[in-house]
């Protein structure tokens, strides 16, 4: 719930520790890197840059946090997380880059991954709009379909009762068992992704939508109906906006399935992508590749998430007030 | 039971839009634990007359929101006529507005998209599209056009579901205790509210209501109902003039008759009357 998020520390008037010491924490973190050598000979400039740039952004809205109350809040509640991001980064180069105490090639340090990202960028941002693309394709026509199939079988007593019972056994199957049949009938691997992606997807939200079909109030029919409108026109002015919060409840589900489809899926027979990345360079024991690959996806898939929030935000601007969000 | 239903075709009466003829409407999966069935309504008769204000009245359980919802075609009987300008009842239709108890308006759209509803169902909107603003106007809901229905209050809301059923322009208004679930002050705004939208647009209206005072306010006559089976025991005509006063004489005889059937019935009055 949003009003417990704050806990103590937000609105608190006066001074906090935590925003100079997340910065310390940083600041450490660049230093000992700096300070002390590293094992093996290694570029570590992109790590100082990167890490050098959080700790100057940080100090910047610290800055800022002055001047604005709503930024002070916000600076003051993530500091402490972020302190012990600072922290951890520090603890974690010293032991593997700095140390050579975790063994290689399975654990290396965080100046290996981001010299690594660096180094290896265009492959990596090929392979991030490769995944995208398939993401995009699957994900957007399963959801359709999902959407589609959930009205059909809420909204009539005939598709309900030939599509209700396939889609509760078939959507309950892992959409990765159909891997093999994707790739006997589909004549490349990419439509074999957005098959597998599509039908991933498809379950959550034809379920979810069915559900909100079933459950809103009678009433509203009643009044739609008493206003002279037609069946046509309650499914579209009625039935479908009454839905809309449970099919987003649905792609919420879908996205994070649609995400270890995607993965999958490249990890199987494709040639780019981010799971076919991961896959190539655990070949060549190229373990940084992956860490950065995981690195890529985290940020990417937190975008898409937050995209498809936003979207949602719009959609069902009706109900802000209404709910707990 | 006494025949209520008699028209006399005098000239100077309106004529009958609506007729109840001997209905029955009977619900299997009842309520009462004891019974297997009830009888909502058994062997019911009314007759409405054009820009008649006839209030049904009785305790609950007595198929005073059944025959409501009979005649606006939201339910059928399984016996008996309903006839509105002498043809049968077979569904719902826009002419028949219903106003709900809890306002129900659609929580997706904003108050105008809720109050154009009916003329975009019935694909006029182009054609009236200056009516919505007038009919906010007259729900005094200028200023909310684009406020969803929960940022409003109960009174605006249900003065918006009016609204929305009265851009229809329907024959007759059916209206459900509208007025049930909202506060004394709002309640009587909103009363005179229904009698001057009653007057403007010389509408039919069948109120259900349990409240005795509102019926002896509004209505023309007061149709008394008692349940286990739902019947019409009673109508009594409240025909004094209007304006009304709430203190005037007459209102408090009529309010005392009314109390007094419901105790010849042998119902009891709704509570807050009960003696």
């Amino acid at each position: 719930m949003r009003h417990e998020t704050g806990g103590d520390v937000r609105g608190k008037k006066g001074f906090s520790p935590w925003p100079p010491l997340a910065i310390l924490a940083f600041a450490f973190a660049l230093g000992g890197n700096i300070l002390i050598p590293p094992v093996r000979a290694i570029n570590e400039t992109p790590y100082r840059t990167l890490v050098g740039f959080i700790a100057l952004y940080m100090a910047g809205r610290y800055g800022l946090s002055f001047f604005r109350p709503g930024v002070k809040a916000a600076v003051e509640f993530k500091a402490r997380f972020f302190a012990a991001v600072g922290i951890a980064l520090l603890a974690w180069d010293m032991l593997s880059t700095k140390a050579g105490i975790f063994p290689l090639p399975f654990f290396p340090g965080p100046v290996q991954i981001v010299e690594v990202a660096r180094a290896d960028w265009r492959e990596l941002l090929r392979s991030t709009l490769y995944s995208l693309r398939l993401f995009a394709y699957g994900f957007a026509s399963g959801t359709v379909l999902g959407v589609v199939t959930g009205i059909l079988i809420g909204w009539s007593r005939q598709w309900n009762y030939w599509l209700f019972p396939v889609l509760k056994v078939c959507g309950i199957v892992p959409a990765v068992a159909w891997i093999p049949f994707g790739m006997a009938v589909f004549p490349s691997s990419f439509i074999t992704g957005v098959f597998m992606i599509a039908i991933c997807s498809w379950f959550p939200v034809a379920l979810a939508t069915t559900n909100g079909i079933a459950s809103i109030q009678i009433s509203y029919f009643e009044a739609a109906r008493t206003l002279g409108a037609d069946d046509r026109f309650i499914l579209r002015h009625v039935a479908i906006p009454a839905t809309a919060p449970s099919i987003f409840t649905g792609v919420s589900a879908a996205t994070g399935l649609s995400f270890c489809t995607l993965i999958v899926s490249e990890m199987v027979g494709a040639e780019a992508g981010l799971g076919w990345y991961i896959n190539w360079a655990k070949g060549w024991s190229a373990y940084s590749k992956v860490y950065a690959a995981i690195a890529v996806m985290a940020l990417v898939f937190s975008a898409v998430l937050a995209l498809l929030n936003f979207v949602r935000g719009k959609v069902l601007a009706w109900q802000s007030g209404l709910t707990n969000e | 039971m006494s025949s209520p239903s008699i028209v006399i075709n005098s000239p100077a009466a309106p004529p009958v839009i609506i007729e109840v003829k001997n209905v029955t409407r009977v619900f299997w999966d009842a309520r009462e634990k004891s019974e297997k069935s009830v009888s909502a309504l058994e062997n019911v008769d009314l007759s409405v007359r054009k820009g008649e204000f006839v209030s049904l009245i009785g305790p609950s359980g007595c198929g005073k929101t059944t025959l409501l919802r009979l005649i606006a075609g939201l339910d059928a009987p399984q016996s008996g006529e309903l006839l509105v300008e002498g043809e049968p009842v077979t569904g719902t239709s826009h002419e028949r507005g219903y106003v709900f108890q809890q306002a129900n308006l659609f929580p997706w759209e904003t108050v105008e998209e809720n109050i154009a509803f009916g003329l975009k169902a019935r694909g006029v909107y182009e054609e009236y599209r200056g009516d919505v603003a007038e009919y906010i106007a007259m729900a005094g809901l200028k200023g909310f056009e684009r406020s969803y229905p929960h940022q409003i209050s109960g009174g605006m809301a249900q003065r918006a579901s009016l609204a929305r059923a009265l851009i229809n322009r329907p024959k007759a208004l059916l209206l459900d205790e509208p007025m049930g679930a909202l506060d004394s002050f709002t309640r009587m705004d909103l009363q005179e509210k229904l009698l001057e939208l009653w007057q403007k647009f010389s509408a039919t209206i069948i109120l259900v209501t349990h409240d005795i005072d509102e019926a002896v306010y509004l209505s023309d006559r007061i149709v008394i109902m008692t349940p286990r089976p739902g019947r019409i025991s009673e109508i009594i005509d409240a025909d004094y003039p209007r304006p009304r006063s709430r203190s005037s004489a007459r209102f408090v005889e009529l309010r005392n008759k009314v109390l007094e059937k419901f105790h010849l019935a042998g119902a009891e009055a709704p509570v807050e009357y009960a003696i």
